[in-house]
């Protein structure tokens, strides 16, 4: 067992898991603590992933199942800072309907678990685990706040529609493996000489499974329900942290075992970014609520990232990161101004709330209007850069077509965007929100809203970090 | 390295507006924010000022060159001016502290966001003059989008959330395109910096589509006909400030565009599409200017005679003349400083009357004799009457037009007949005649700081009338040499 090291912070995690479970249910009254400890497990994490595995190279380890490269140590930070704030946030929330309790740290570190060994799986077997692991708490997470009708709608569906992908994913990893007689990307990746139709079915259904998590055109149907019906911090959750380790293994997937078969994915993989960013798009449209909006909005963003998975090269999977990291940013940016919309313990989360907010909450209305702005990519905000980056990637590759497209979609896109701003700062004011956030609310938007603005100073900075990513 | 002055240029109205964060509105007026703006702006035309007497005219290369690494191994950021986009500056210096001033009368809530917004506006023009990067060429030219977009939605009239839409979604769908130029350029030359592109050429069999992206960009924000439709709707809506930026300098930023970009980057394709911007050109001067007779509300008349005017600047640039591009840049010049002030004094009687409608006025040239003087003024130079600065610009196209093609330039000269009758009515109807209205009566002559603007404009619309020199001086070098280069490109293939 030679560099165990590596994975401490999996080992670390999944100890306070257990320790917490043990805690919780001896100790009364434990769920401030548990909270508390578990924001310094996933600190003490960030910090042994950061110590450990951010000079390493490659290494396998575990028969070659579990891999530790530059993309596993960069998205497992990223994953984990992100889980961070997440949970940070969720506190005042959680405590205002009353739900504050023991499970919900652990169910976020337990699906954090699973992220973090999908990111660093290089094997069927390794990878379908850690999937499970995070599906399986995402579900209950979803429906946390059970007495209401639409939390647990929303946890069933999602339990309902994800289990169906994962059998597919499980089907196609089956055909695979019949095909290639190892479960082991590496070995797969030596043993694809000839062009078996059975192992294009296979790479087919697993794509369809994880389009169906990263909640891809045609396979988004569970998302917009599942985003509106989820309490606000799980649909925070929702949209940030499950997408990175998705996104890692849509590319080790892609560019490791099957990088030769390039020619038989790569037209799928257009596919679903041409239609998500159009789908996207155009159905967030006519969308009253927030979340719902947040879901299509976010549905067109993964049709972006998948764009420049599609191109094919280094450039390419380098500008996917880079674009979820930066939507991711923004993400969290635009939920942090969402929880901020509360009056008397009651939170709302319609379009129409957000009316001539400018008027009584100027600061407030300002971070939107960027963060808006910048999600519609619009320069000099990071939105914008994410975008150029994408799209740089895709033209060197002369996919004019995906271009084009993607950028007539960010047209209407910016449309509906347009219009959160015209109801913000063109229309009548309405009763004022509270005004006393919390210190993570708070840090949380700042930090993210200057990250956003002043992206353009330093744009340097996060590409020399991803360039080091060196797949293919 | 001297001291960076575009960049301060830039930068400074940016920080007068983060000065502007910290002050407060009360009742609906915010002096302090007032002076520190207009303090900002008129250090800016200084700094501007400055610029120009130390701008050396002989030679045609950039110059006050500023390079830092931006994006490591990909994109520098690069300013630097040269004759072409010198003027163009001074122009958006002088024409933004006279907006602030303006802003006196016409703007009543959020005084300081609207102050913030134009002083953002400033930076980000100034920056598109300056910037000689494709991608921070691109950046400036669509981040002016977000505070134009406000400027309309917020303090706009009462079809405002419309035009401020329309305009932004128009500007932002000719832009993406550019984009994927852009990059696309990058791929095939390796580089975005202008004057290194400018060396190298660009390949011509690439040439042609790259002409078209750029084409449905700057087509769009000079405005040419047929996508010229936002303009009318978005200048009617912008409040009175907001107007005068959109005519005075954003639609010179796509003139601007065509004569670096389009000519400089891709003159086998400039030769290819200049039947095409003719025709686009002769149809945008008849057409709008028919359209501009029909017209009852002020704003929209003096909107549909821009989109006329702009006809002749596009028709100028691609006549390839010396002429022709000499006067296509002396007519964005007088056509900033003479519809900007026609839009001001627009917002004078609007500001009265509340009525931009033409019939509701008549016969105010013994109410307001002033006034009347000052708009007479710019209505004469609107319709180029020889001594005043609309003259010397369209007499220049005419002449470029003339040497390349007789038939455009016949037709192109119908348009001065015309836009001479659609002003000239105008100018009667509003003016003269009886008295339609005993409210009318109540109007007061123009107040100090509306004096003072509309003087500020006519000093130079009459004295660059009769002595456009220091002008020409400063832009026959870079433009004779752009053509040379053109025609060397243009023999060699």
């Amino acid at each position: 067992m030679n560099n165990l090291n590596l994975v401490f912070p999996e080992i670390f995690i999944s100890l306070s898991v257990m320790f917490l479970l043990i805690l919780g249910v001896f100790k009364k009254d434990s769920s401030q603590l548990t909270f508390n400890l578990s924001l310094v497990t996933i600190l003490v994490a960030i910090i042994l992933t950061v110590n450990e595995t951010f000079s390493v190279n490659r290494i396998t380890l575990f028969n070659e199942s579990i891999v530790i490269d530059q993309m596993a140590s960069l998205m497992k930070i990223i994953t984990l800072i992100g889980a961070f704030l997440v949970l940070g946030i969720s506190s005042s929330y959680l405590k205002s309907f009353k739900i504050f309790k023991i499970e919900y740290p652990i169910l976020i570190l337990s699906s954090v678990l699973g992220m973090m060994i999908m990111i660093s799986s290089n094997d069927l077997m390794a990878f379908y685990m850690g999937l499970e692991l995070q599906s399986l708490a995402l579900y209950v997470l979803a429906t946390f706040n059970r007495d209401q009708l639409k939390s647990s709608e929303a946890g069933l569906k999602y339990f309902v529609l994800s289990a169906l992908s994962s059998g597919l994913l499980l089907y196609g990893c089956s055909l695979i493996y019949g095909f290639s007689g190892s479960t082991n990307f590496d070995v797969i990746a030596n043993q694809l000489t000839s062009n078996d139709y059975a192992l294009t079915f296979g790479i087919v259904f697993i794509l369809v499974g994880l389009a169906f998590k990263i909640s891809a055109v045609p396979f988004h149907m569970w998302a917009p329900d599942v985003y509106e019906g989820s309490p606000t911090t799980v649909t925070l959750f929702f949209t940030m942290v499950p997408k990175i380790a998705a996104l890692t293994v849509f590319i080790r997937f892609l560019y490791v075992p099957f990088l030769n078969l390039i020619d038989q994915w790569q037209m799928i993989i257009v596919f679903l970014s041409i239609a998500s960013m159009i789908f996207g798009a155009i159905a967030a449209i006519g969308q009253t609520n927030i979340k719902r909006l947040v879901a299509y909005s976010s549905i067109g963003h993964i049709g972006y990232t998948l764009a420049g998975l599609a191109s094919g090269s280094n450039d390419g999977i380098q500008s996917s990161i880079i674009y979820i990291s930066i939507y991711v940013v923004m993400n969290l940016a635009l939920f942090s101004c969402l929880l901020m919309l509360k009056r008397n313990d009651q939170y709302y989360e319609d379009i129409d709330d957000l009316s001539g907010l400018s008027k009584n909450h100027p600061l407030l209305s300002l971070s939107l209007l960027i963060i808006l702005f910048s999600l519609a990519g619009i320069p000099p905000l990071a939105g914008f850069f994410a975008k150029f980056y994408v799209f740089k990637a895709v033209i060197e590759q002369s996919m004019y077509f995906l271009a084009i497209v993607g950028l007539l979609s960010t047209v209407i896109a910016a449309f509906y965007y347009l219009r959160i701003i015209k109801i913000i700062y063109f229309d009548k004011e309405k009763e004022k929100y509270d005004s006393d956030h919390g210190i993570w609310l708070k840090f949380s938007l700042t930090f993210s809203t200057i990250l956003i603005l002043l992206y353009f100073i330093f744009p340097s900075q996060l590409i020399e970090v991803v360039s080091r990513i060196i797949i293919i | 390295m001297d001291f960076p002055i575009l960049s301060s240029l830039i930068l400074l109205p940016i920080v007068g507006a983060l000065f502007l964060f910290f002050t407060k509105d009360k009742d609906g007026n915010n002096l302090t924010a007032k002076y520190v703006a207009l303090f900002a702006t008129i250090v800016n035309f200084l700094i501007s000022i400055y610029l120009w007497i130390s701008f050396d005219q002989t030679t045609s290369s950039f110059q006050f060159v500023e390079e830092r690494v931006w994006i490591k191994d990909f994109i520098n950021y690069k300013v630097g001016v040269d004759g072409i986009s010198i003027l163009f500056i001074l122009l958006t210096a002088f024409i933004t502290p006279l907006c602030i001033v303006s802003v006196n009368n016409t703007v009543k809530n959020r005084l300081r966001d609207f102050l913030i917004a134009i002083l953002i506006m400033e930076s980000f023009m100034i920056g598109v003059f300056c910037a000689l990067d494709l991608v921070v060429f691109y950046l400036f030219f669509e981040a002016g989008l977000i505070p134009m977009f406000l400027i309309i939605g917020i303090w706009g009239g009462p079809k405002r959330v419309y035009s401020a839409f329309k305009f932004f979604l128009y500007t932002l769908l000719g832009s993406v395109l550019m984009l994927v130029a852009i990059i696309s350029i990058y791929w095939i030359s390796g580089t975005t910096d202008v004057i290194k592109l400018y060396e190298l050429g660009i390949d011509a069999k690439y040439q042609n589509l790259l002409w078209l992206a750029f084409f449905s960009s700057f087509a769009v924000k000079t405005p040419m006909w047929p996508v010229h439709t936002w303009l009318p709707d978005a200048h009617v809506e912008a409040p009175t400030a907001g107007s005068v930026l959109l005519a005075a300098i954003l639609l010179k930023m796509a003139g601007y565009g065509f004569i670096r970009f389009s000519l400089g980057l891709f003159p086998l394709a400039s030769e290819v599409f200049t039947p095409l911007v003719y025709t686009l050109s002769v149809i945008a001067i008849i057409f709008t200017s028919f359209i501009a007779l029909m017209q009852e509300d002020m704003k929209k008349l003096i909107a549909y005679s821009s989109v006329a005017h702009m006809g002749f600047v596009t028709l100028g640039i691609f006549t390839l003349q010396q002429q022709g591009i000499e006067g296509s840049i002396i007519q964005m010049l007088s056509h900033g400083l003479v519809s900007a002030a026609l839009f001001l004094c627009v917002g004078v009687v609007y500001d009265r009357m509340h009525s931009r409608l033409i019939k509701s006025y008549g016969g105010i040239v013994t109410i307001i004799p002033k006034y009347s003087i000052l708009f007479m003024l710019f209505t004469l130079a609107a319709l180029g009457l020889p001594g005043t600065f609309g003259f010397v610009g369209e007499f220049l196209i005419l002449m470029g037009a003339f040497k390349d093609n007789f038939l455009v330039a016949v037709i192109a000269s119908f348009g001065v007949i015309l836009g001479a009758a659609y002003m000239l009515w105008l100018y009667k109807r509003v003016v003269f005649g009886k008295l339609v209205n005993e409210d009318l009566k109540k109007m007061v002559d123009l107040n100090r700081s509306e004096y003072l603007i509309l003087i500020c404009l006519a000093v130079p619309t009459l004295f660059f009338g009769f002595y456009p020199e220091p002008l020409f001086n400063t832009i026959e070098v870079s433009v004779s040499d752009l053509i040379n280069m053109h025609n060397l490109n243009i023999a060699s293939k």
